[in-house]
């Protein structure tokens, strides 16, 4: 089976800025995939090198077999909702979805209609009156309606009140479900996707960290906490992912697919945002001891 | 794509199709009226040595209800690419990089490419035509006067008769949208565009016209016959300008000056016993200058010119706009990723 994505060495730079850093990730079809990062990691650069609005610097990208923006029959099979769900103000729902069945030959108006029809809109209000989470029900519907093997969004719930958010996202996977669509869901806050995705991409600093089933993630990573030891004291195959020596106690958080059966150690499941959040934290280059004194 | 093409165009389109419908029709109902001058003055039916007609039918003319359309004949042809350029060209790419409603259009089955080529070609085609008829319309409304003034080729006329008007709003219409593009931003790139558009419309007459056909040349002596257009003189210092009268009908006279013998231009100085304030009046001036051994120069466009200049002139602007079309069309495919 093609994989959904699949970059190797994937580069960006904006003049002397670098969006995203030798990127290498495959990801597989039929998940729904959580691109998660701080703000300015390179999550929009990454979606948009992979609907083809942007051109890779350097490396490669390919989308369902393809590469990105080499024509029209390629963009029918991928979806995408941008950052902040840009819609036509001036033109109306009705007209957006005329826009949709015009332009993408793979157009389902049933599925618009209905979508719209359940979300309550009035076809003949302008999106310009829409509010936030409205316009992004509209951006998304497009998407949909067009029947894509693949669906990215970037940052969806932004803009949605929680009870909205839970709403939007179940809607979601209830269509990828059906429809069988690899759906791409990024974000900052890790909350918004911890019930929703299966597959887990951490992004920090135009770097991938981390990429892989949330399940196979949550197995392999421990908390373990003791009485103070270096990292260097972790056996061969434990990696050490994040630690924190506050006075006599160390707290660190390791990989590793053999159990630790040091009895020095109390070991303890850790949760996707503790997990996520370790992630960031280390690349972010944060020393405990900064921490600190930071707080001092 | 061309409904959505239509859609985003349309209200624009309306009120730029609106007015040069509005001027359209106001030169129609009173074209009869300057008809009817044109008749009674005799200018009509003249054929030969017509300048008594020519200068009552234009005083008559401009004295009439009509006369301040020959005037708003002219703004309005002179207008229409700079409000082109600014109102449709720059706002059709910049407006969608501005409110990021790129992403979503782009993100359709469609190529950003064939999105260009529609949105260009429906905003080309509604400039030329729009244009075409505005001056098509001034061309035919004005032609009593041009008859009258014998002057379609100089550099003011020539602008807004014929087809030049047409590829100027291609022109415009087409640097409005890739300053658009370039720039991402829509009053910045309005506001450079009617700048472009003016430099444009200053440049081509000033600088390019003139020698798009290598001009023809007269020279003669001067004689005190033929009279002077100019003939003045500063009697503190006898610094003088004379230039010589042409007698080359509908001419655009590009250089006219009075040479000495050894090809520099003449001013003076003046012989204040044949000319100045004391002297026996304009008469013993003019001979004293005839007398002075000098030879007219003068670099002209001769009137048959007209046309071939007119299409020449087409033809150079719709070359410049297809090689801004190109750099459009490589902005959005290379340059916006």
């Amino acid at each position: 089976m093609t994989a959904a994505i699949v970059t190797t060495g994937l580069t960006k730079r904006y003049g002397r800025k670098t969006a995203l850093n030798d990127c290498t990730l495959t990801v597989p079809t039929g998940r729904i995939i959580g691109l998660v990062g701080p703000n300015g990691a390179g999550k929009s650069t990454l979606l948009q090198l992979a609907c083809g609005l942007l051109r890779p610097t350097a490396g490669t990208i390919e989308v369902l077999g393809g590469r990105p923006g080499s024509g029209p029959e390629h963009a029918a099979k991928v979806g995408f909702v941008a950052q902040d769900t840009p819609t036509y103000a001036h033109m109306t729902i009705a007209e957006h979805l005329r826009l949709g069945s015009a332009l993408n030959p793979g157009w389902v108006s049933a599925i618009a209609q209905e979508r719209i029809a359940r979300l309550g809109l009035d076809p003949a209000q302008k999106a310009g009156k829409l509010s936030g989470g409205q316009r992004a029900q509209l951006a998304l519907t497009l998407a949909v309606a067009k029947r894509p093997d693949l669906l990215l969004l970037d940052e969806p719930v932004a803009s949605l009140d929680p009870l909205a958010r839970r709403e939007f996202l179940q809607g979601l996977m209830e269509h990828t479900a059906e429809h069988g669509t690899s759906l791409v869901l990024s974000s900052h806050l890790i909350a918004d996707l911890e019930r929703t995705c299966d597959y887990l991409v951490v992004l920090v600093d135009s770097r991938i960290r981390l990429a892989g089933e949330v399940d196979e993630l949550l197995a392999q990573h421990h908390r373990v906490t003791g009485a103070r030891r270096e990292a260097g004291s972790m056996p061969a195959g434990h990696e050490v992912v994040y630690q924190s020596h506050v006075g006599k106690q160390s707290t660190m958080i390791v990989r590793s697919t053999a159990p630790i059966d040091d009895p020095w150690w109390t070991v303890e499941a850790l949760s996707l945002e503790d997990l996520v959040l370790a992630y960031m934290t280390e690349a972010r280059g944060f020393a405990p001891e900064r921490v600190l004194e930071g707080q001092r | 794509m061309t409904w959505l093409a239509w859609r985003q165009f349309r209200t624009s389109m309306a009120i730029v199709a609106g007015a040069v419908a509005v001027v359209a029709v106001a030169l129609l109902v009173t074209r009869p009226g300057v008809m009817d001058i044109y008749r009674s003055t005799g200018l009509d039916a003249c054929t030969t040595s017509c300048s008594e007609q020519a200068i009552a039918f234009l005083s008559r003319a401009r004295a009439s209800a009509a006369g301040p359309l020959y005037w708003l004949g002219f703004a309005a042809v002179y207008l229409i690419p700079a409000i082109i350029g600014i109102f449709w060209g720059a706002p059709m790419v910049a407006r969608e990089l501005e409110t990021g409603t790129f992403r979503l259009v782009w993100s359709q089955s469609t190529t950003r490419s064939r999105w260009l080529v529609v949105k260009l070609a429906a905003g080309a085609v509604a400039a030329m035509a729009s244009a075409g008829l505005l001056s098509l319309a001034v061309t035919w409304w004005s032609a009593p006067f041009d008859r009258a003034n014998d002057n379609r080729l100089i550099a003011e006329v020539f602008g807004a008769r014929g087809v030049v008007p047409i590829a100027y709003a291609a022109l415009a219409f087409v640097l409005g949208a890739l300053i658009g593009t370039v720039l991402r931003r829509t009053v910045p790139a309005m506001a450079l565009t009617l700048a472009l558009v003016a430099a444009v419309q200053v440049v081509m007459p000033t600088m390019v016209r003139p020698h798009l056909i290598p001009p023809e040349t007269f020279t003669g002596a001067v004689t005190a016959e033929q009279g002077f257009n100019e003939l003045m003189m500063s009697p503190d210092d006898g610094y003088m300008t004379v230039v010589p009268k042409l007698d080359i009908p509908g001419a655009w006279v590009l250089e006219n000056s009075a040479l000495k013998a050894s090809g520099e231009v003449f001013h003076g100085p003046m012989d204040a016993k044949f000319c100045g304030p004391d002297a026996g009046g304009p008469r013993s001036c003019e001979k004293w200058v005839a007398s002075q051994n000098l030879h007219q120069n003068a670099v002209y466009q001769p009137a048959s010119r007209f046309w071939p200049l007119q299409w020449i002139e087409s033809g150079l602007i719709l070359v410049v706009t297809g090689l801004l079309t190109a750099l459009c069309f490589w902005w959005v495919r290379r340059r916006l990723t």
